[in-house]
């Protein structure tokens, strides 16, 4: 058997991992709660800016940072209305029946994600995706520290993960399949057999006309 | 006394010109060839849109069409597809006339409840521009996307089956079709395999139902694709097209064309090379001369650039069987050339367009198609070539496809080629995973792709052509790697191709070369 694993962010909902953390960030239990967290992501804004532009993995550590002293139970009791007013809307409209037609040809269908666990697997969920690999906030006391379990879920890690995965479960790399919107996805796509570009970055959509791999977008409904 | 259409090429005859993809080349064929032009064009209809209701209000072996309406019902129309006629036609389109007189008359009745389905089958979908070309403007802007749109052979929620025949093949079709009080298929008719049940049967329907006749083991088992009565592929679709319009209620209209393909100032390429006059003569050079100094791009914008100005020839309409047979005649009057007896090697070029490139580039895979599926099987009666005789063909063979039309066609090619060439071989062991790839079936879903199991079915086209034909020789290959995976051998010129194909003995040779475009067939009496 075959694995499937996709990018999220941009490759099957529009959204990216600010979202949540902003839905996050604005719904804390007082509004001087709210005002104090909010303040000090955007403080932290620019250099999240820099991180993005040179590496995956620090901007995702930037990010988590916001979380710092948010409790577990909050984060688990409003992860429900995160991906109904943040995630499902913003889900691509063919986003399901592409996870569909992979299960149907026997895929295991893996989300592959920088997004926090919990909000991941209710996507999952709703897609009908089998597992997900996806980031994990360092818990102390029941209170979120503001940094990722390791491994990190970025960048060229999730080639890494996705091969652990691969040899873990016994998928042949050769006959998976990964798909993401992202150049910066590039060693995930590399590593399997049968790698496909959605809604496609303009240095994805050029590398993808290179190795003439497969490429389409999402945006438009079937 | 030979068909004035059958040349015997003499020791002063001017070379002949070939198509070689989107270049025209000059090759010298020895003394006695025999070389097969197209007929002249078949007057076209004066009147055309009078004949479209002559025909849908004295149909074959059905009752009109105005007295299948009643106020309220459901239809549906559905529309050959792009990949005929070749080039595109000029418009109008002869089905927007068709469309037009019949939205028409539906309106007049009280028929409200319209969709237009094109019937894509498992090709790629049709792009809005493209549809508006062959609809018109008026009925695109008055039914597109809602109510006019592509066939999708993978929205399973929209499929439906309708029967299974006794030979276990499954007729899986288009839910809105099935469900509609009557379906209406507007044809155009381009060569004598089109139409008939298998405009329902390929265009409406899904892979599930096309895998029971696009197979090796139905290829092989067809004489000539243009011969439906010789064409296990034909009994098969026939079998399956009776089924289904015994459960449905279909009404089809079709129409054929003649073979006009070039305008003037070009249409001389259909004409015998000795019989040019001096400014024709003059074009031709020039034509050579450019198309072979011209970049490729710039070679594809030309030829894409002119529809090409096909007059409609018939128009017919009625019970799907009885109007075929009229449309076979009338194809069969314009295409077939008589030819005596069988050839040694049959030279022909390969031309920059086939049904599945339209504003695409001909890739290696449809040259395969072109070569072994289409011009072998241009016959009726005895193929023209004897059986394990030399086909040479004149075409660059170069590795290049289109990156969005031709995904699935890349991984079959270079992927599973290399493995191996054996139809069989690739239909037990890959069709089935490769038909389910996800990332293909979406680009066939909301791209402009062909569905991956469209990649196999090509390589089964040329299959009944792969166990005839002895060896295949590409003249002015520009690699030797792609000629190789399709099992062609090679040579730099016309001369050395012949050389080849005599053998060692140095035997003399049937040569006959089949000049086309326009489309010629072959009535070979043996």
């Amino acid at each position: 058997m075959a694995a499937s694993y996709f990018d999220v962010d941009g490759t099957l909902v529009s959204t990216n991992l600010v979202h949540p953390t902003l839905f996050y960030l604005l719904n804390q239990g007082t509004p001087v709660q709210t005002a104090m967290r909010f303040g000090r992501a955007l403080f932290k804004a620019p250099a999240m800016g820099f991180a993005e532009l040179a590496d995956r993995r620090t901007f995702n550590e930037l990010l988590y940072s916001s979380y710092q002293g948010m409790s577990e139970d909050r984060l688990v009791l409003l992860a429900d209305e995160v991906f109904e007013k943040v995630l499902r809307p913003s889900i691509y409209p063919a986003a399901r029946d592409l996870v569909r037609k992979n299960v149907e040809r026997g895929n295991v269908v893996v989300l592959i994600s920088g997004a926090l666990d919990f909000i991941a697997q209710r996507l999952a969920d709703h897609l009908g995706a089998q597992e997900v690999i996806a980031n994990r906030l360092e818990m102390k006391d029941g209170y979120a520290t503001g940094k990722l379990e390791k491994p990190v879920v970025a960048g060229p890690e999730k080639a890494r993960l996705i091969r652990d995965h691969a040899r873990t479960h016994g998928h042949d790399l050769d006959d998976c399949y990964a798909f993401s919107d992202s150049y910066s996805d590039l060693p995930m796509l590399s590593v399997v057999g049968h790698p496909a570009a959605v809604n496609p970055d303009p240095r994805l959509a050029l590398l993808c006309k290179a190795y003439a791999w497969p490429s389409f977008d999402l945006r438009a409904s079937s | 006394m030979n068909h004035p259409c059958l040349v015997t090429l003499e020791r002063d005859s001017a070379p002949r010109v070939l198509f070689a993809g989107d270049k025209l080349v000059e090759v010298d064929l020895p003394a006695g060839t025999r070389c097969i032009y197209p007929k002249p064009p078949i007057q076209p209809l004066r009147d055309v849109d009078a004949a479209i209701r002559y025909a849908i209000n004295h149909p074959l072996a059905s009752e009109p069409l105005y007295a299948k309406l009643r106020p309220g019902m459901k239809v549906t129309i559905a529309v050959d597809d792009i990949s005929l006629p070749l080039p595109p036609m000029r418009a109008p389109d002869v089905r927007e006339r068709v469309l037009e007189i019949v939205l028409a008359l539906f309106s007049d009745h009280g028929v409200d409840d319209v969709e237009i389905i094109v019937a894509t089958g498992i090709h790629r979908k049709m792009k809005p521009a493209e549809v508006r070309h062959m609809v018109g403007s008026r009925v695109f802007d008055a039914y597109w996307p809602d109510r006019l749109y592509n066939h999708d052979a993978e929205d399973h929620d929209n499929l439906v089956e309708v029967a299974t025949t006794d030979h276990g093949e499954v007729i899986e079709m288009n839910r809105r079709a099935v469900e509609s009080d009557l379906i209406v298929y507007v044809n155009l008719n381009f060569v004598p395999m089109d139409g008939g049940h298998k405009s329902l049967m390929c265009g409406l329907t899904s892979y599930k139902s096309l895998s029971a006749h696009h197979n090796p083991e139905t290829i092989r088992g067809c004489d000539s694709y243009m011969d439906p009565k010789k064409s296990e592929l034909a009994t098969r679709v026939w079998r399956m097209g009776r089924l289904a319009n015994q459960k449905l209620n279909v009404f089809t209209i079709e129409t054929t064309i003649n073979n006009r393909m070039f305008d003037r100032p070009l249409e001389f390429l259909a004409k015998n090379e000795d019989d040019l006059d001096g400014r024709e003569r003059l074009l031709l050079k020039g034509l050579v001369a450019t198309t072979g100094r011209l970049p490729q791009a710039a070679r594809q914008a030309v030829f894409d650039r002119f529809p090409a100005p096909y007059g409609v020839t018939g128009v017919w309409a009625g019970e799907t069987e009885a109007v075929h047979e009229r449309t076979l005649e009338r194809c069969y009057e314009q295409y077939l050339v008589p030819v005596e007896g069988q050839a040694d090697v049959l030279v022909t070029g390969i031309p920059y367009i086939g049904p599945y490139n339209v504003h695409a580039f001909l890739n290696p895979l449809l040259v395969s198609v072109q070569a072994q599926g289409y011009l072998f099987n241009f016959y009726r009666g005895a193929p023209l070539l004897k059986k394990g005789g030399t086909l040479i063909i004149t075409h660059p063979c170069t590795d290049k496809f289109d990156h969005e039309q031709h995904a699935p066609y890349i991984d079959f090619v270079h992927r599973l080629l290399p493995e191996t060439r054996d139809a069989v071989e690739l239909h037990k062991r890959y069709e089935q995973k490769f038909a389910q790839d996800p990332a293909f079936i979406q680009m066939y879903r909301t791209g402009h792709a062909y569905h991956p199991a469209h990649a196999f079915f090509m390589w089964y086209w040329g299959e009944n052509g792969r166990q005839h034909i002895g060896r295949v020789i590409v003249v002015g290959a520009d690699n030797e790697y792609i000629p190789k995976l399709l099992g062609y051998e090679t040579a730099p010129n016309m001369d050395e191709a012949l050389y080849r194909a005599r053998g060692s003995e140095n035997r003399s040779l049937d040569i006959t070369c089949l000049h086309v475009p326009p489309i010629v067939m072959a009535d070979v009496l043996v």
